[in-house]
C-alpha cells in the first residue's frame, strides 16, 4: 500500500508539472514519463494489457508526436510565455478545477457495493472464442463492434490530417526528407532496433490471444520501428497517393467488415463468429487490422505531406 | 482504503490538474498536453472500476479494460490531428497562440 501511496503521489506530481512548467518542451518530457508512471499504475491495477498500450502509444508514441510538435513550435511558444491571465481568474479556475475534482472523487467513494462487474461472463464464454485473454476476447469477440469503429476512426483521423496539405503537395510524401549518415548513432540505432523491435512487435500482438499483449500494443511497437526507419533516413516515407499504401490502409477495416458482414449469414448476426472457427476468424481479422493500424500510426505521426 | 479507491482518489485529482491546464495556458500545445492529462485521469477511472469488478479469478472486469485500450487509440489519433491543424496554423500565420485577433 505504501508504494501505491508513493506512485499515486508521484503521477500527480509530475502530472502538475507538465502543467506548470514554463517551457513546452521540460512538459512534453514531464508528459512522457507521466505515460510511463501511468503504465505502472495499470501494472498495479491488474491491467497489463492497458500498461502495455499505457507505455507504448500513451507515453511513446504521444510523446514522438509532441516532442516533434514543441520543437516545430519552440520560436511561437517562447514569444507566448508571457501571456500569463491575472491572478483572480487563475484563482477562480483552481476552485472550479477543484470542485470538479470533489465531483469525480465523490462518485469514486460512492461507487455501488458489490461493484458489479462482467468477469464472470467474459471468463464463461471465452471458451467459445478460442482465445485465452479475456481482454483480447472482448476486443475480438465481445465487442467487436468497437474495434471495427476504432479502426474506422483512426482512417478519419488520417484522412483529415492529410486534407490539410497544401495545394502544391497534395498527396505528396509526409515530413522532411532524414538522410542516413552511415556512421551516425541514430542509423546504428536504427539499423540495430528496427529488426528486433519488428520482432517483439509480432511477438506481442501473438500472444495477445492468451497472454497481455495483442493487435494494438503489436502494432504500436511496428509503428515506432516504421518510424524510427524513416527518421533515421534507412527508409522514406511514402507519397500518401501510392496505391500499395492505400490498399494496406484500408484491407484491415475492409477485412473486418467482410468478415463481419459474413456472420449475417453463417453464425445470425453481424460480427458473430460460427463456434468451432471463431479463432480462425479473428485471426483472418487481426492479422491485416494489425498491419493496417501500423501503418496509420506511423502516419499519423509522420503528419501531413510536406514534399511533392 | 482499497489500491482501487486510491487511484480512482487520484484519478478525480488528474482530472482537476489537467482541466485547469486546458483552460488557462494560452498555447494551444498545452493545452493539447491538458487534455491528454485528463484522459489519462479519465482512463484510470475507469480503472479502479475494473479493479473492483475483480471476480472468476481476474484481477479485474475486462471490459473496461478493453474499452481503455479502445480510448487510447482513439485519444492519440484526435491529438495526432490536433497537432496537425496546430502546425498547419503556424505554417500559414507563423504564430501558435488562440487569441482574439489572430
Amino acid at each position: 500500500m505504501a508504494f501505491d501511496i508513493g506512485l499515486a503521489l508521484l503521477v500527480l506530481g509530475v502530472g502538475a508539472w507538465t502543467v506548470a512548467a514554463r517551457d513546452t518542451f521540460a512538459a512534453v518530457v514531464g508528459f512522457v514519463a507521466y505515460g510511463l508512471l501511468l503504465a505502472l499504475v495499470w501494472v498495479r491495477l491488474a491491467a497489463p494489457d492497458v500498461a502495455l498500450t499505457e507505455a507504448a502509444l500513451g507515453s511513446g508514441l504521444t510523446g514522438g508526436l509532441l516532442v516533434g510538435a514543441s520543437t516545430r513550435l519552440r520560436r511561437a511558444e517562447t514569444r507566448a510565455v508571457d501571456e500569463r491571465q491575472p491572478a483572480t481568474l487563475r484563482l477562480a479556475a483552481a476552485v472550479l478545477c477543484a470542485l470538479v475534482s470533489a465531483g469525480v472523487a465523490a462518485i469514486v467513494l460512492l461507487l455501488p457495493e458489490p461493484a458489479p462487474t462482467l468477469a464472470p461472463q467474459a471468463m464463461v464464454n471465452m471458451a467459445a472464442t478460442g482465445l485465452g485473454n479475456p481482454v483480447t476476447a472482448v476486443l475480438m469477440a465481445y465487442r467487436a463492434i468497437d474495434t471495427l469503429l476504432e479502426t474506422v476512426v483512426l482512417l478519419l483521423a488520417l484522412v483529415g490530417i492529410w486534407s490539410l496539405a497544401p495545394d502544391r503537395v497534395w498527396g505528396g510524401v509526409p515530413g522532411p526528407r532524414h538522410q542516413a549518415e552511415p556512421d551516425g548513432r541514430l542509423t546504428f540505432i536504427a539499423q540495430l532496433l528496427v529488426p528486433v523491435g519488428i520482432l517483439v512487435g509480432i511477438h506481442i500482438f501473438w500472444i495477445g490471444s492468451v497472454a497481455p499483449g495483442g493487435e494494438f500494443q503489436g502494432a504500436t511497437i511496428l509503428a515506432a520501428m516504421w518510424i524510427l526507419a524513416m527518421m533515421a533516413g534507412l527508409v522514406d516515407a511514402p507519397a500518401v497517393s501510392r496505391r500499395w499504401l492505400r490498399l494496406v490502409l484500408v484491407a484491415g477495416p475492409a477485412v473486418f467488415l467482410t468478415i463481419g458482414l459474413t456472420g449475417f449469414a453463417v453464425a445470425g448476426s453481424f460480427l458473430a463468429y460460427p463456434e468451432p472457427h471463431a479463432k480462425l476468424l479473428i485471426l483472418m481479422i487481426e492479422i491485416p487490422v494489425t498491419l493496417s493500424i501500423a501503418a496509420t500510426l506511423a502516419l499519423l505521426v509522420a503528419g501531413p505531406p510536406e514534399r511533392a | 482504503m482499497t489500491e482501487a479507491t486510491l487511484y480512482g482518489l487520484c484519478s478525480a485529482a488528474l482530472v482537476g490538474v489537467g482541466l485547469f491546464g486546458l483552460i488557462m495556458h494560452p498555447q494551444p500545445l498545452r493545452r493539447i498536453l491538458a487534455f491528454n492529462l485528463i484522459g489519462g485521469g479519465v482512463f484510470l477511472l475507469f480503472g479502479a472500476v475494473a479493479r473492483r469488478g475483480a471476480a472468476a479469478g481476474l484481477g479485474g472486469d475486462p471490459v473496461p479494460q478493453a474499452l481503455v485500450i479502445t480510448g487510447l487509440v482513439v485519444a492519440f489519433a484526435a491529438t495526432a490531428l490536433a497537432v496537425a491543424l496546430l502546425l498547419r496554423l503556424f505554417q500559414e500565420t507563423g504564430r501558435a497562440t488562440l487569441g482574439s485577433d489572430g
